[in-house]
């Protein structure tokens, strides 16, 4: 049960979070930190439908961390995720067409063994 | 402000809110106990807790900031280095609950720490400007 949660909550927001990108660059970008422009943000997101798929992704992602909080120590979610760092970044060349360096790969490494070391 | 200035500061509010709302949603949920899938009073229970929905909220304006940091940088760039709130919550839990960090965690915070460092020294945003008229917020 734990690790058929971690597994949801992995794919879910690694969905979530390559639907969002997509989604907001699409809309364009918040140039400015204003509540009117923050707000006029929140609102275009409920009619983006990549963005909405996205928080819906992440929407089953967050119940299933609920409910591996009430089962489990936080610590056990955390080796798990770690491999979903390099998922992300291997999306983000190939389907959000970013610029993936070598640093941004050796980032990307080391905050993954950093995050699986952080469960010892 | 310049640009990559506003990215930077965007991206310390997203780091700064997701500690928080993570930190108030992991207490209030203890308080409240184990919930049951099969029990949907035991869902609408937890949301009685003070620091559930105090939680609830810090991580819905976690999330806008996070679409909002999205909107301006890549996700390569923004999910290592918003992973520093991993080594917040760490140290947190060190110096101001006092508790015991092992060596293998103190390995874990010293090499994310390298990541993030690593990969904010690169440009947020490699992929194409949008044009001006979808700079929301610059022009009203």
């Amino acid at each position: 049960m734990k690790w058929i949660l971690v597994a949801i909550i992995a794919l879910c927001n690694t969905l979530g979070d390559v639907c969002n990108t997509a989604g907001m660059k699409r809309w364009g970008e918040l140039h400015e930190f204003s509540p009117a422009a923050i707000g006029r943000m929140v609102l275009a997101i409920l009619r983006n439908p990549l963005v909405l798929a996205g928080l819906a992704a992440m929407a089953v992602a967050f119940g299933a961390l609920l409910k591996l909080f009430s089962i489990a120590n936080v610590s056990f979610a955390v080796p798990a995720t770690a491999a979903s760092y390099l998922l992300e970044t291997l999306l983000a060349k190939y389907i959000l067409k970013e610029h993936v360096g070598w640093q941004r790969w050796a980032g990307a490494a080391m905050v993954a063994l950093g995050v699986a070391l952080l469960s010892l | 402000m310049n640009e990559t200035l506003k990215t930077r500061a965007l991206t310390a509010y997203v780091i700064v809110a997701n500690v928080a709302g993570n930190l108030m949603l992991s207490h209030g949920m203890r308080v409240v106990g184990t919930l049951s899938a099969f029990e949907p009073a035991s869902y609408l229970h937890a949301f009685a807790n003070p620091f559930v929905i105090a939680g609830v909220c810090v991580l819905a304006s976690w999330m806008v900031g996070n679409l909002g940091l999205l909107s301006r940088a890549d996700l390569s760039y923004v999910l290592p280095v918003t992973s520093s709130s991993y080594v917040l919550i760490a140290l947190l839990g060190h110096f101001v609950l006092g508790e015991a960090i092992s060596a293998g965690r103190w390995a874990g915070i010293l090499t994310i720490a390298a990541g993030v460092m690593v990969v904010g020294g690169t440009a947020p945003r490699t992929t194409p400007e949008p044009p001006p008229e979808l700079h929301h917020g610059a022009y009203q």
